[in-house]
């Protein structure tokens, strides 16, 4: 199954197993433009999927509504890029309904999903990695899963949480990543990062489709460098998982940071510096952190802009010997 | 039949005279509810309403033909503006199915065509002057080529080579082109609707004699900028026409799903804004409706409202497959009876102004110039000197700085694993 397939299963079983579950967004009704949620529509009826007028505040705000008086709200926003004309009513709204009266209401059950990040081709307004933004917002999760097998059981844990949540789905891996994924429910759970290889010289860490990225550029310092590096996927971004973080970076006392996300103000600085309080006497190494530049996501450029293998590759070298 | 009743006349609405009919036997005397507000005028029978009494009617001067269908709505121009009008209609036609085809062959990443919507672009652009500025939504290629941006510049574009005025930075059909007072297309939709507003409120305060244009969709005209731009500039006398191109579709979103009013025609009116429809098939109509539009806009600096009603006969974009939400059969019935481009030259050849020779020989030569100029903008190659733009103007900050010294340095060692430079 790929990774647009199981979120599509996801979507199905969601629907299927909770009755107040609703789907909503631009071109949803035919199946959206990646698919996403085709069959939806004809299995479900076009009271619980259905499309939107063309405005992401609308979408939120109905979303938003929708989840605080008891259904389970799954909102589309076609792409990351387009997600601001929705965020006042993401971070002022959704972020803070729970906590600004006192819990007496809430719409913990909402998800906003949205495709983010580069796809070769997307330019300024197509490639975006906004996670930063949400990141920053107390009251919100945020989720990026990194293939099919997660996606899946990530996206139902956040579709049942009492938490609203963001959730980000990698949308260059929509198609290019395939797995096994089982086609029964189930959830994985949205507070622990992923140890996706264990290793002993260095800790590298990202989230969603940069995992490949840095699964290539560790494989590349097995083979030609001998490096044997620790993966971690964090899966879950707001909260993240600081303990096993953590623990390993007190194991191989180096750490690489990898976003496609500007660098300035990135989630790699916070994880940077809270890395650094927590393993400060173990570190070898100050923490490397590779990210898309501080410009505009470029089109032509691409391949220059991204945090590719290579970079990642050149990192973990850096950090191993210095 | 087309959709859209004649109307002979093109009626510029207000909301005073578009209310409700006033019903006598129940009206009671005039109340001011707030002193800042100003009288309403009472009724003593409760209704709620949710259409006003009329229907927005289409404005049209030409039929499915090429007939005018008054005498006194024959096109003021002369043949020389009419054929050039038609040539570029069919210039954007052929070099839509040029690059179309090259992002199909994987010469380009992304493509939009304008299929069936010509006439809303060379009719408006035909009616204004070259200092009017336009913000477009990127469905509006055709009011470039009109303005003279050329077909090199367009493919520069289009491929985001060394020679792109937007230096490779945009997605293809972003175009943007300083000397041809026309901003640089924008993705997130009706961002450029508020932008338009104050853009002509600036020009206003200048005592430039020129106006705004803002194009947008039926599905753009739904987000929340939409509502503020023609707040603003209702309320802020923005000398600024807002033209919506009402092509029936969002993406697969029929405007059945987009909106239940009267059109967008009838947001105008409730803003308190010049607003008039006509039929975007027909270019004298559109034509004549922007000739009017720019003259209100202009003497009277304030807002105008325009709804063409058109179809969008190709697919959304290289990225969509509109045969997923739409029957063939409307497609066809529409080119049959609709075209735009047909229509205009039915009505070239009934005055002799145009002929099967000439048009094979317009056809021939806009193809031959298209292909030619694509080639070399695909014999370009990237300058990474355009990569690294300081994203404020005055000065790189010393992070980016650093940055680029990384990836140069980063290059020296694998710079063969990248795309070609110069
Ligand atoms: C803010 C925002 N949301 C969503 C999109 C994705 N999108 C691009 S075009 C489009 C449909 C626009 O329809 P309309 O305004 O009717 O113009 P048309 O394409 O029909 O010319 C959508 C949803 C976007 N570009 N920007």
């Amino acid at each position: 199954m790929n990774l647009v397939g199981a979120i599509n299963n996801a979507l199905h079983i969601a629907l299927d197993t909770d009755p107040t579950a609703i789907l909503l967004g631009e071109d949803v009704g035919f199946g959206g433009v990646f698919r996403a949620a085709v069959d939806l529509q004809e299995k479900f009826g076009k009271s619980r999927v259905f499309n939107t007028p063309l405005c992401e505040q609308g979408i939120a705000g109905f979303a938003v509504g929708l989840a605080s008086e008891g259904s389970t709200a799954i909102a589309e926003i076609q792409f990351a890029d387009y997600i601001f004309p929705a965020f006042d009513q993401i971070v002022n709204e959704a972020a803070k309904y729970r906590f600004r009266s006192g819990g007496q209401f809430d719409c913990g059950k909402l998800t906003i999903r949205t495709p983010y990040g580069a796809v070769g081709h997307g330019g300024l307004y197509h490639s975006q990695s906004p996670e930063a933004y949400f990141t920053h917002t107390p009251g919100l999760r945020v989720i990026v899963p990194r293939s099919p097998y997660q996606a899946k059981g990530l996206l139902l844990s956040s579709i049942r949480c009492p938490d609203p949540v963001i959730f980000f789905e990698p949308k260059a891996l929509y198609r290019a990543s395939k797995e096994l994924v089982p086609v029964s429910d189930y959830e994985i759970s949205l507070f622990n990062a992923d140890v996706v290889m264990e290793g002993s010289d260095i800790t590298v860490i990202g989230y969603g489709a940069q995992l490949g990225v840095l699964e290539k550029a560790c494989k590349k310092a097995r083979e030609e460098l001998n490096i044997s590096t620790e993966i971690i996927d964090l899966r879950s971004l707001l909260p993240w998982d600081k303990e096993t973080v953590c623990k390993s970076v007190m194991k191989t006392g180096r750490c690489v940071i990898s976003h496609e996300a500007p660098l300035t103000s990135g989630f790699g600085a916070e994880l940077a510096a809270s890395i650094q309080k927590e393993c400060f006497l173990s570190l070898e190494a100050p923490i490397e952190r590779v990210c898309g530049y501080d410009t505009p996501f470029p089109l032509s450029h691409e391949k220059f802009y991204v945090p590719d293998y290579l970079k990642c590759f050149a990192a973990i070298r850096r950090c191993i010997q210095f | 039949m087309s959709r859209f009743a004649p109307l002979l006349r093109t009626s510029w609405r207000l909301a005073r005279s578009c209310g409700r009919a006033s019903r006598s036997f129940a009206s009671s005397p005039d109340i001011a509810v707030h002193p800042n507000i100003g009288r309403f005028s009472s009724e003593l029978d409760l209704q709620f309403i949710s259409r006003f009494d009329e229907p927005f009617l289409t404005f049209r001067v030409m039929d499915e033909n090429g007939n005018i269908l008054d005498p006194s709505l024959e096109p003021d121009v002369s043949k020389e503006k009419c054929q050039r009008m038609y040539k570029t209609m069919v210039e954007l036609n052929v070099t839509d199915s040029i690059l179309y085809q090259a992002q199909r062959q994987g010469r380009l990443s992304f493509y939009m065509t304008n299929y069936g919507e010509e006439a809303t672009h060379i009719g408006s652009a035909a009616a204004l002057e070259d200092e009017d500025v336009v913000f477009g939504q990127y469905r509006e290629a055709g009011v470039l080529l009109w303005r003279g941006y050329s077909m090199q510049e367009m493919c520069d574009q289009c491929v985001g080579n060394r020679d792109d005025s937007n230096k490779g930075r945009m997605m293809p059909v972003h175009y943007g082109s300083k000397r041809h007072n026309f901003h640089t297309i924008s993705s997130p939709l009706a961002t450029q609707l508020p932008q338009a507003a104050g853009a002509a409120y600036a020009m206003k305060l200048q005592g430039r004699q020129a106006c705004v244009v803002c194009y947008f969709g039926d599905g753009a005209a739904s987000e929340g900028d939409f509502h503020g731009a023609l707040n603003f500039a209702s309320t802020l006398d923005c000398p600024v026409i807002f033209f919506c191109r009402n092509n029936g579709y969002a993406i697969s979103t029929p405007i059945r799903e987009q909106y239940r009013g009267d059109g967008i025609a009838v947001r105008g009116v409730s803003y308190n804004i010049r607003t008039a429809r006509c039929d975007g098939n027909d270019v004298w109509a559109v034509h004549k409706i922007m000739d009017e539009a720019r003259k209100i806009a202009i003497s009277q600096k304030v807002p105008v409202l325009i709804e063409a009603m058109t179809y969008r006969g190709g697919n959304h974009s290289t990225s969509d497959d509109a045969s997923r939400y739409r029957g063939n059969d409307e497609v066809s019935s529409w080119k049959l009876s609709n075209n735009p481009l047909a229509r205009m030259r039915m009505f070239m050849e009934k005055k002799n102004w145009w002929d099967d020779q000439q048009e094979t020989a317009l056809r021939e030569s806009a193809r031959t110039a298209i292909v030619q100029v694509c080639n070399f903008s695909f014999s370009l190659l990237l300058s990474l000197l355009l990569f690294f733009p300081p994203p404020l103007h005055h000065k790189v900050p010393a992070s980016l700085k650093e940055q680029e010294e990384t990836l140069l340095e980063h290059l020296k060692e694998f710079g063969s694993h990248y795309p070609t430079v110069n």
